[in-house]
């Protein structure tokens, strides 16, 4: 069995060039939006706006300034699958469509998928959509295919600043420690990891260093998986047909108008 | 903010709407028809009859609206067997599969009800033996009642197992469906058997058993709204005036005055209720579904 694999993504160094994003359509066949005739986003130079059953990488340009538009920065992210240990996509997925790989990414077999979409609902992070020439819910495979003969996910590949680093999550983990600590030494003091512990969601297997609140990089501040709510969401729902059960029964049973 | 609000929408929308409320309806009709075959009397016969007359055409109906909504249709039973191997497919933990064998046993079940309620006017005919007060009816109808009332619920319980914003951010929503479906289908019933004079006493029974699930929904959607604590502000939109006067004053508010005023189950006023009353059922569902859909 080969080791937990996944990506470790450092946003500081990402450039916004999209390289990966266009990589990754590439090698995985994926479609224009709107059959090429895609429109302009108006607001922003970023014109993929999120990721979708088309777009497996986005890179999300994050553009803070200030009101006079004198100071400012830029956050470039490239954001994908986080091919969570604990899924809640591949939790709740009624077809067995999502399953967990031997290198411990999360992938969805298409062939398999019938495009319920319980799993777009599920994902904490807004990963998967609906993939409209296959109608199916499709997302990053972690480039499965490829890791299957050895070699690098395609926007790994392309990545030219190393911004996306693919390899063993145990190595990941150590290089993006000793970043955190550089980028500290340096004075960029907000550094951080986002997902390389097993407090999110048992790790993510695709984690980031992001030097602001996740909330400004679009990502949820505390994931949870949709079980969560099971336990108490059937309990409460069976006291509700207890109450509604013993009103029927007391109404149906305590009749003053027998001879109506 | 609450993390439920990076995630994306499923695209549920009219199908599914369309699905949770006949749904609730196909559910609901058949619990109520068990309980009054088992409970009732033998002149309200006719009302359970309704019940399971309804209940099988109705979760025909959802089995085709669900089947439709898929993005791939003819892979519908992927949700029942691996279609690789062919071996049962179930996750007792995700509502969506457990769902879709809950919907199928209650399909059997409802199946049985409507064979054996079919004849009712010839006395005794082939399937008789499939309806209460026989030993076998009676096993079917007690059954059936039970998976009834889980399809009038999970399906919020479905919602509430994602990481949708207000879905998911309560867990309240399977009661609310549930109580929901039992006015609803009380209603309906009512609507339905309102033309029979001679059922005048069911009736009027159902009546009573309605203002009880009509305050009852109210109470269960004030605690809803207290549950999503911050998070109902999402309400303080065109979703909140629709469940403020949709769901709430047409369909719960409204009715409980026309049911109290009306001085006969088989009076104009109690048909209007019965009427609004499933209007507000499905603005409800309208509501829940849509308002977490747009965001
Ligand atoms: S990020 Fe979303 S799609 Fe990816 S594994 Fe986690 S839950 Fe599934
Ligand atoms: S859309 Fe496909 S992958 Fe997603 S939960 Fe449904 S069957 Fe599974």
């Amino acid at each position: 069995m080969p080791e937990p694999m996944g990506f470790y993504t450092d946003t500081t160094v990402c450039i916004g060039c999209k390289a990966c994003e266009v990589a990754c359509k590439e090698w995985n066949q994926l479609p224009a939006t709107n059959g090429g005739r895609s429109k302009l986003s108006g607001d922003s130079y970023d014109n993929t706006r999120r990721l979708d059953g088309i777009h497996w990488r986005h890179v999300k340009f994050i553009e803070q300034f200030d009101a006079e538009r004198r100071q400012g920065r830029w956050l470039m992210m490239s954001d994908v699958c986080k091919h969570c240990v604990r899924a809640g996509c591949l939790e709740v997925c009624p077809t067995g469509a999502i399953i967990r790989t031997e290198f411990d990414t999360v992938v969805i077999q298409s062939d398999v998928c019938n495009g319920c979409r319980d799993c777009i609902g599920a994902c904490p992070f807004g990963v998967i959509d609906i993939n409209p020439v296959s109608g199916t819910a499709q997302k990053c495979t972690l480039c499965y295919d490829r890791m299957r003969a050895g070699m690098t996910p395609a926007c790994a590949q392309a990545c030219p600043t190393a911004s996306i680093n693919f390899g063993p999550i145990r190595e990941l983990k150590q290089k993006a420690q000793a970043r955190v600590e550089q980028l500290h030494g340096r004075g960029e003091r907000g550094a951080y990891l986002y997902g390389a512990d097993e407090k999110m969601l048992g790790g993510l297997n695709s984690f980031y260093l992001l030097v602001d609140k996740p909330e400004v990089y679009g990502l949820p501040p505390d994931p949870k998986m949709p079980t969560r709510n099971l336990k108490r969401g059937s309990l409460w729902s069976a006291l509700g047909a207890v109450v509604v059960g013993v009103v029927g029964l007391i109404s149906l049973r305590s009749r003053r108008d027998v001879n109506v | 903010m609450s993390s439920t609000f990076f995630t994306e929408p499923p695209h549920w929308r009219w199908l599914i709407i369309l699905y949770f409320f006949i749904g609730g309806l196909a559910g609901g009709c058949y619990f109520l028809a068990s309980m009054i075959d088992l409970v009732g009397r033998p002149t309200d016969r006719p009302l359970a009859r309704l019940g399971y007359l309804i209940a099988f055409p109705a979760v025909v109906v959802c089995g085709i609206l669900l089947i439709a909504d898929l993005g791939r249709p003819e892979r519908f039973w992927h949700m029942l067997l691996q279609s690789a191997t062919w071996r049962p497919m179930l996750k007792t933990y995700s509502p969506m599969s457990f769902g879709a064998w809950g919907l199928l046993v209650f399909s059997a079940f409802a199946f049985l009800s409507f064979l054996g309620a079919l004849g009712e006017d010839e006395r005794r005919h082939r399937f008789s033996f499939l309806r209460p007060p026989s030993v076998i009816g009676t096993i079917v109808s007690a059954l059936g009642g039970l998976a009834g009332f889980f399809l009038a619920s999970y399906t919020g319980v479905l919602l509430a197992v994602t990481n949708r914003p207000i879905w998911s951010d309560t867990t309240l929503l399977g009661a609310v469906f549930l109580v929901s479906s039992a006015s609803t289908s009380i209603a309906l019933l009512m609507l339905l058997g309102s033309r029979r004079v001679f059922l005048v006493g069911g009736l009027r029974a159902l009546a009573r058993f309605d203002t009880f699930v009509l305050v009852l929904e109210l109470i269960t959607l004030v605690a809803l709204v207290v549950s999503l604590g911050s998070l109902a502000r999402v309400w303080l939109s065109a979703w909140g005036a629709l469940l403020l006067l949709g769901v709430v004053g047409i369909g719960i508010i409204v009715p409980l005055i026309l049911e109290v005023r009306a001085h006969s189950p088989l009076s104009a006023s109690a048909r209007a209720a019965a009427v609004l009353v499933l209007v507000g059922g499905f603005l409800l569902r309208v509501v829940i579904v849509l308002s977490s859909e747009a965001i």
